[in-house]
This record gives C-alpha cells, sequence and structure tokens, in this order.
C-alpha cells in the first residue's frame, strides 16, 4: 500500500539576533521598527504559509565580558508584536517563544488566551527553559534553576498554564442582556495547582479563547527535551533540517509517542532551514557562497572559535591559520546569553579535527568557520527547492519547514513568489487556508473543552 | 507648540463602560466585549473626537463589585483581555490617539512590561504610554503565590496605609526601572557600520544595575529606545501617597475631585520638586459621566442603569450627570484651578462615548478649550510634554 501523499507545512521566522541575518546587505531593513514586521507577516500569509515565528532573548548577548555586537542586537517585545500583527493579517499563525523560567502561569496564560481572541484563534506558544543565572539577572525571580529541574518547572508550568485556561469552558460567557446573566456559573475560572514548582489558586480572569490553548512548539533537543515535546507538544521546532539528520530526529520523537496514547499526527516536526533561490543551480550556489561569507566576518568567524575554546583568541589573525593552543575546558565563560552555546562534549577533540581539516584543505579560521558552522538548508532554483522540501516531508525527514530568510523583511518574497507556487502545483501545499484557526490549519485534532480540562490533568 | 494652553481629554475604557449595568444596555455589545473589533471600534470614534489619549483598564483578577475580593456574582462583566495586548493590537489599526493600557507592578516584572510599552511605541509610532497600578487585593497574590499579601479588611486604616505604602515604593522603583531601561539604549546605538562589522556601538548601551528593596534588573533592554525615548507613563492617585507617586514618577497624573479640584495639586508639584524633576506633570480630573442631551435624560438613564444594575451607581470619582454644557463647564472650572483636562470614564461607552465626541469635543472647541485636529504626531506631542533627554547619553 503506497503512502497517501503528505500535505507540506511551512511557517515564517522573523530573522532575529544571529549571524544567519545579513543586516550589511543594502536591501536588508529595520529588525524593530512595525513596518517591518507588518511586511514579513503580511508576505508570509500571501504565501498561505501557516505561521509567523519569533525567537526570544532576555538579555543581551555578551562575549569576553561585552555586549556582542557583530550580530543584529535588539527586537521588540513578543505578545506586544504578535498582537500588533494580528491587526494586519486574517489567517497566519502568530507563534511566540516564551520561556518558562522568567513568567508565572497566570500572567502567561492571560497573554496567550488574549491574543487568541484578538487573533480569532491564531496562537501558538513555542515553550522554551532557558534558565541561566545571567539571564535571570533582568528579573525578580532571579534566574538560576538547576539543569535538572528546568524541564520539570517547564513541564509543570505548561501543564498549570493549560489548567487556567481550561478553568473557562466555551459557553460560560452567557452576557444575556434580557435575564441579566453575564456568567453561565458562579466558579468559572477557579482553578487550584498545587506542585513543587507553583502553589496557586483563584480564578482566572479571561474566557476561553477560539482556540481553548495555544498551539504548543516547543524546541529544545536533548532527550528531556524530545520527552517533553512527545508528552506535551502539538509541533517540534528543530534544527535538523538535513536530510539524514532530519529522518532519524523524525522517527525518534514519533516513535515516543505512542507512550504518551498519541498517534503521529499529532506531533508535527518542523526544523529551521534558510535558503538561497537562484535563476539556476549554479546561481543559486554562486550567491549562496557570498551570502556565507557576508555572514562570517573575521571578527565573527574569531568569536565563532572562541565559543569553542572557551579562551580569548582576539589576537589571531581570522584570515591565518586556526590557533594551535587546546580549548579550556574549565567553566565556560566566554559567552554569555547564547541558546547556540552547545557545550560540545569534547572542545579538545573537536578543536584537533577542526586544525586539520583546516590544514589538509589550506583553509584559514574564516574559511573554517564558514564550512562548519552550519550551511544553507535549500540552495539552488525553486523547482530544485520546491523537489527538495517535497522529498524531505514525503520521506519523513520533517513535516515542514520554518523558514529563515537571511534578510529582513524582504528574504521570504522570492521564495512565496517562486516555490510556494511549485509546491502548490505538485498538490502538497494549500493553494487558500483551509480553516479559521492555526490548529486547524495545521491540521491538528481540535480539542473540545472537556478533552483539554482532561489532557490537563 | 502650545499644547499646554488647551485642555487634555482622556478617555477610560473599562469592560462595557463604569456603570455595572452597562452591559445590559440594548446597545452595548456585551458579547463582543472579547473581541478585536469592539475595542477598535470605540478607539477609532475616540480618535475621531481627537483624544490625547485612551487608558485600559486592567487587573490580575477577576472583577469584584467590592473591588478588593472575589465575588460569586453572574449578574456583572466578568472577564477582560489583557490591556497592553489590546493597546497593541489597536495600536496597530489608529494614526493618532495615544494608548495607555494598565499594568500591574505588584505582580508583574519590570523588564516584560518595559519592552512591551516600547514596542507599543514602536507599533504606534510614538503614542505609547502605561498606567501603573499597585496590586493589592490577596485573591491577585494567589494566583501568583510568590509573595504572602494580607487582607485589606484584617487591617484598620492605619494598616491599610502603611500597606499601601510599601507597594507605592515598590511602584517608584518599578517606573525607575522602566525609565532606565528605556534609556538603556541611546538613540543611535544601531550603527550598521559594514566596514568593523558592528552592529551596534556597544558604548551606546548601557547596564541599568537597578538594585532595590523587592527586586533588581541589570539591563539593558533587550528592546532599543523606543520613538518618545520615554512612552507616557500614567498613575491614578486619590490620596497623598499616590499623589506623591505621580510628582515623582508619573507624566501624567489622574486624580479624583470632588469638591476641590486643585486638592491633589501642591502635593504632586511638591513631591515633583524634590525629585528634582524639572519636566511638567499634567494632572487631570476623573470624572464618571452620564452624558446625555439634557439633564432629565441623562437622569432618566441613570436611573433606568441602576435598575438594570440592581443598586444605585457609585464610585470613586465624582460622577456627572447631565448635558453637555455643564460637563464642559465643569472641565472649564478645573482647567481654571489648575488642572490640565480631565478624564472621561463613561457610564456605558456606547452610549456616552457618542456624546463626548459629537457633543462635549464641539462645545469644548466652541470655548477655545480643545483642539480641532491632532498637531503633533506623538502622545507626548499631544500633552505638550517634552522628549526626554537619555540620562545616560555622554
Ligand atoms: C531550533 C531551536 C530554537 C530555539 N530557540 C530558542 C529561543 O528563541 N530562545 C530561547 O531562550 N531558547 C531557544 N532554544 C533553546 C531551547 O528551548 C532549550 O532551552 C535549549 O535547547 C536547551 O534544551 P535542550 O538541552 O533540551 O536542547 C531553541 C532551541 C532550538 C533547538
Amino acid at each position: 500500500m503506497s503512502k497517501p501523499t503528505k500535505q507540506i507545512h511551512l511557517a515564517a521566522h522573523f530573522p532575529g539576533v544571529n549571524n544567519t541575518t545579513v543586516w550589511s546587505d543594502p536591501q536588508s531593513g529595520s529588525h524593530i521598527g512595525f513596518a517591518s514586521f507588518k511586511e514579513f507577516a503580511q508576505t508570509a500569509e500571501r504565501g498561505k504559509l501557516d505561521f509567523l515565528f519569533l525567537a526570544e532573548g532576555l538579555r543581551l548577548r555578551e562575549q569576553r565580558g561585552q555586549i556582542y555586537d557583530l550580530d543584529v542586537v535588539g527586537r521588540p517585545d513578543t505578545f506586544a508584536i504578535l498582537s500588533a500583527l494580528s491587526a494586519v493579517t486574517d489567517r497566519l499563525g502568530l507563534a511566540g517563544t516564551i520561556n518558562s523560567t522568567f513568567n508565572e502561569p497566570y500572567d502567561v496564560a492571560r497573554q496567550f488566551a488574549s491574543l487568541d481572541h484578538l487573533s480569532g484563534g491564531r496562537a501558538a506558544w513555542n515553550v522554551v527553559t532557558s534558565w541561566d543565572a545571567f539571564t535571570g539577572e533582568n528579573f525578580r525571580r532571579g534566574g538560576y534553576l538547576p539543569a535538572d529541574q528546568r524541564y520539570e518547572r517547564a513541564r509543570l508550568f505548561l501543564e498549570t498554564t493549560l489548567e487556567l485556561l481550561d478553568s473557562w469552558r466555551d459557553d460560560d460567557v452567557v452576557a444575556d442582556a434580557e435575564s441579566g446573566q453575564f456568567l453561565a456559573r458562579p466558579d468559572a475560572g477557579e482553578f487550584a495547582r498545587h506542585d513543587s514548582q507553583f502553589d496557586i489558586h483563584g480564578r482566572f480572569n479571561v474566557p476561553r479563547s477560539p482556540q481553548g490553548r495555544p498551539v504548543i512548539f516547543q524546541a529544545g533537543d536533548s532527550d528531556e527535551g524530545r520527552g517533553f515535546a512527545a508528552a506535551q507538544a502539538d509541533a517540534i521546532f528543530s534544527r535538523h533540517s538535513e536530510y539524514d539528520a532530519g529522518r532519524t530526529f523524525y522517527a525518534d520523537v514519533k516513535s515516543r509517542l505512542a507512550k504518551f496514547g498519541r498517534s503521529r499526527d499529532d506531533l508535527l516536526i518542523l526544523p529551521a532551514a534558510t535558503f538561497v533561490i537562484g535563476d539556476t543551480d549554479a546561481d543559486a550556489e554562486e550567491r549562496a557562497a557570498v551570502v556565507r561569507r557576508q555572514q562570517v566576518s573575521g571578527a565573527t568567524a574569531i568569536n565563532f572559535l572562541e565559543q569553542v575554546w572557551n579562551r580569548d583568541l582576539s589576537a589571531y589573525d581570522p584570515e591565518g591559520p586556526l590557533p594551535d593552543v587546546d580549548p579550556d575546558t574549565g567553566e565556560h565563560t566566554i559567552a554569555r546569553g547564547r541558546a547556540s552555546v552547545r557545550r560540545h562534549e569534547d572542545p579538545i577533540e573537536l578543536a584537533r579535527t577542526w586544525r586539520e581539516r583546516a590544514q589538509a584543505e589550506g583553509l584559514s579560521i574564516r574559511d573554517l568557520v564558514i564550512e562548519v558552522s552550519g550551511r544553507h538548508s535549500f540552495v539552488g532554483s525553486a523547482r530544485t527547492i520546491a523537489d527538495a522540501i517535497d522529498r524531505h516531508v514525503q520521506d519523513d525527514a520533517s513535516d515542514g519547514f520554518i523558514l529563515v530568510p537571511h534578510i529582513t523583511p524582504g528574504g521570504l518574497g522570492g521564495f512565496v513568489d517562486e516555490v510556494v507556487p511549485l509546491l502548490q502545483e505538485k498538490g502538497v501545499f494549500r493553494t487558500d487556508y483551509t480553516g479559521a484557526t492555526l490548529r486547524e490549519n495545521l491540521g491538528l485534532p481540535t480539542l473540545s473543552d472537556d478533552e483539554g480540562a482532561a489532557r490537563a490533568s | 507648540m502650545s499644547t499646554s494652553s488647551t485642555t487634555h481629554l482622556a478617555l477610560a475604557l473599562d469592560g462595557t463602560g463604569w456603570h455595572p449595568g452597562s452591559w445590559r444596555d440594548p446597545s452595548a455589545r456585551a458579547d463582543e466585549l472579547f473581541t478585536a473589533r469592539y475595542w477598535t471600534d470605540l478607539v477609532l470614534l475616540a480618535e475621531r473626537g481627537t483624544l490625547d489619549l485612551v487608558t485600559i483598564e486592567d487587573g490580575l483578577a477577576l472583577q469584584a463589585d467590592d473591588g478588593l475580593h472575589h465575588d460569586p456574582r453572574t449578574d456583572r462583566v466578568r472577564g477582560r483581555l489583557d490591556a497592553v495586548h489590546v493597546a497593541n493590537h489597536v495600536g496597530a489599526l489608529t494614526s493618532r490617539i495615544g494608548l495607555v493600557p494598565l499594568a500591574i507592578t505588584t505582580h508583574t516584572e519590570p523588564f516584560h512590561i518595559s519592552k512591551a510599552i516600547a514596542t507599543l511605541d514602536y507599533v504606534t509610532s510614538g503614542r505609547a504610554g502605561v498606567q501603573v497600578r499597585i496590586g493589592g487585593r490577596r485573591d491577585e497574590s494567589a494566583h501568583f503565590g510568590r509573595r504572602e499579601l494580607g487582607d485589606w479588611s484584617d487591617l484598620d486604616a492605619d494598616g491599610q496605609r502603611s500597606f499601601a505604602n510599601a507597594l507605592f515604593d515598590e511602584t517608584d522603583d518599578y517606573v525607575e526601572v522602566l525609565r532606565r531601561l528605556w534609556d538603556s539604549w541611546e538613540d543611535n546605538a544601531e550603527i550598521r557600520d559594514a566596514a568593523t562589522g558592528r552592529f551596534v556601538d556597544r558604548d551606546r548601551l548601557h547596564y541599568i544595575d537597578f538594585e532595590g528593596e523587592h527586586f533588581s534588573v541589570r539591563g539593558p533592554s533587550i528592546t532599543p529606545r523606543p520613538p518618545q525615548g520615554q512612552p507616557v507613563v500614567a498613575a491614578l492617585g486619590h490620596d497623598e501617597r499616590p499623589w506623591q507617586l505621580i510628582g515623582t514618577s508619573a507624566d501624567v497624573g489622574f486624580v479624583t475631585p470632588k469638591d476641590d479640584a486643585a486638592e491633589a495639586l501642591p502635593t504632586i508639584r511638591a513631591a515633583q520638586q524634590r525629585a528634582g524633576r524639572e519636566d511638567d506633570v499634567r494632572v487631570l480630573g476623573d470624572v464618571l459621566v452620564v452624558l446625555d442631551e439634557d439633564a432629565t435624560r441623562a437622569a432618566e438613564r441613570l436611573a433606568h442603569l441602576n435598575d438594570l444594575a440592581g443598586s444605585p451607581l457609585e464610585s470613586d470619582a465624582l460622577i456627572y450627570v447631565g448635558g453637555v454644557p455643564g460637563l464642559a463647564d465643569l472641565i472649564e472650572s478645573w482647567s481654571a484651578a489648575g488642572l490640565s483636562g480631565a478624564r472621561l470614564r463613561p457610564a456605558v461607552n456606547t452610549v456616552d462615548l457618542p456624546h463626548i465626541v459629537d457633543g462635549l469635543v464641539p462645545e469644548l472647541r466652541r470655548r477655545g478649550l480643545f483642539r480641532s485636529a491632532y498637531d503633533g504626531r506623538t502622545l507626548r506631542d499631544h500633552l505638550g510634554l517634552a522628549r526626554p533627554a537619555n540620562r545616560y547619553a555622554a
């Protein structure tokens, strides 16, 4: 029996504060002005994309004790910008990354419920667990949560938030002027939650929103992160946009669902993906090489290397050979506030491989960093890209992609105008929104208020 | 620009209006309270009236008839949308009017509120403000579970006062943090210097290093300095301590004069001076209005609303029941006494707001007391307030 053709899900990531963004390009616009967000969102909606996605950072990043100044710095408040965008779009989902450490469930629940009301059911929440004390210095709560507690708090935070959202039923607001009855029952919104993280009770004060709850995204990659997603999330924002890694990740996460009584269709896997479109494949390759050099300046390359070496490498020439000193394996202090700084399992070994490779291929520091710090997920003509995306999805390397253009806000236009029509021609991407809510457009099962309450408990 | 000589008008929005029976008025649209359309329509109407700003009430507990304890009533408006979200949504659809959502200082993070209001300022190109309010209800703290607050009803008058004072002290700190965070980026910090590869000049970004009794915040903000430099901070005050807060921390104060229009002014001005603030503070008198063609119709309306609510209207603010000329007289007398204008609380939004826009506004214009068109772009422009210099800029 042949597998039915899968429908592809596509979303747009407003470029954030990292070196995938090419701010030095003359076409690069504001990362803060509302006009940029509006143009980007309306382009995504023109392409019938599922949703717009925003990352989060709550402390300016530092390197060597100073504010990191080589990438885009600064972003607006996630909730505020999504509420504003709900006014200038009709169908596009609005997904915000909101962490579970520097917030409280009552506040987050009422903000997502409000966003869902204002957008007519288009809110989504990417639950992240960033926990470092460095970021905590900006908050009352302070910030240190031991690593083994952050997913515990995230899990309980999410459960608590859903319990608050489920404390109102669909028909609790009667608003019958004739009879004088506004609420259906005196205890609408009542909740109580007592666990290791939260000891709260009372009445939630936003009535049930169109989706009942936001669509839930998860982004963590660790075993706990994957388990958390399998148990709780509607979609995963993953790093694994490459075919083989994507298939492995996909198989792993989807196989975890049964344990939680969920079907494979209940959780979408959506990797972040960058792209460079050209008139021909060769043209695109050339452009991609130019973009990579724009993304990795000499100074950026040194900074990147410092994150692995965990030491000051500012004396090195980016056009010269790799440092022959070994990484400092002590406490990682060189770069702070970066979600992307992974604890490299064995930095000494990593440095050794990189040195060998650079020597063998005659690569400078900058060349090497361009080679290893990631590449574009899709490079080619619009046709090539459409075929590759379709292949990834049909072969279960993903259920679609969250597109990260490198130019703000215009970088999505080419994809929408050139690639989307080809996917529509293939019959693997919608020609119009199928539902009113994001949940419907994502093809996720809808939850009645009773099911919602049952799942939260 | 001499807007300071004109009267400033603000509109206060809360649910379907400030009369508890308002939602039962046939025009009230109570079933649309949780839709974007409802709020957008009201603010667009206020913008047609060239009002300075709209405030949007909020709270971290369900509304209560006594304002303090949750109650089991099902015959009143209960539930609301987050005011900051409403303001951002409406901000994208309006072009001139100021938007001032309410934020509770006792339970929220100043870092989050600072960037949300800065973002509102970007969304509206400089029309953002925030009204800060303490959250003293016990059920509010139970919703957060992070601090035990006592209950007003357990306290005598002195106890209530010192309880509130502590929360106001914290609010002073909170506003200080908001303002430092807004200043933590200099206006021209984004340099995009391709030659050196630097996106920002980090010498123009500043740690704010705030240390207070209840919280500390390191900074800088993640959101660059907003268009107004500092969005407008507003606060409501009924008593000495909140009046001091207005003087030390706010750009706009809402007060509730009953007999003596100027009662709050000496305290506010003294606090302003002690805090070394040369900038102006606009003080608007709050008035709940039941406005109609004439006094008789207005009185009839009030009686009917009282019937619908099952009890006579009470308010912390003066209640004006009557026609347009009388309300214009009141506002004129307040101006003469030194207030900068009025914040109007419509009894029923869908009835009283049209009377404000189509009756009161033209009347005040005839008297030369109110603008005939917006002559500035930002909320600070409307209020005649200067764009503040950045405290950190060299
Ligand atoms: C693709 C991707 C995007 C992420 N985006 C953010 C973000 O915007 N903000 C944030 O604070 N953390 C972000 N994270 C961090 C994760 O939420 C999580 O906290 C982190 O990966 C550590 O968890 P883990 O060990 O399970 O990976 C992201 C992670 C991934 C994989």
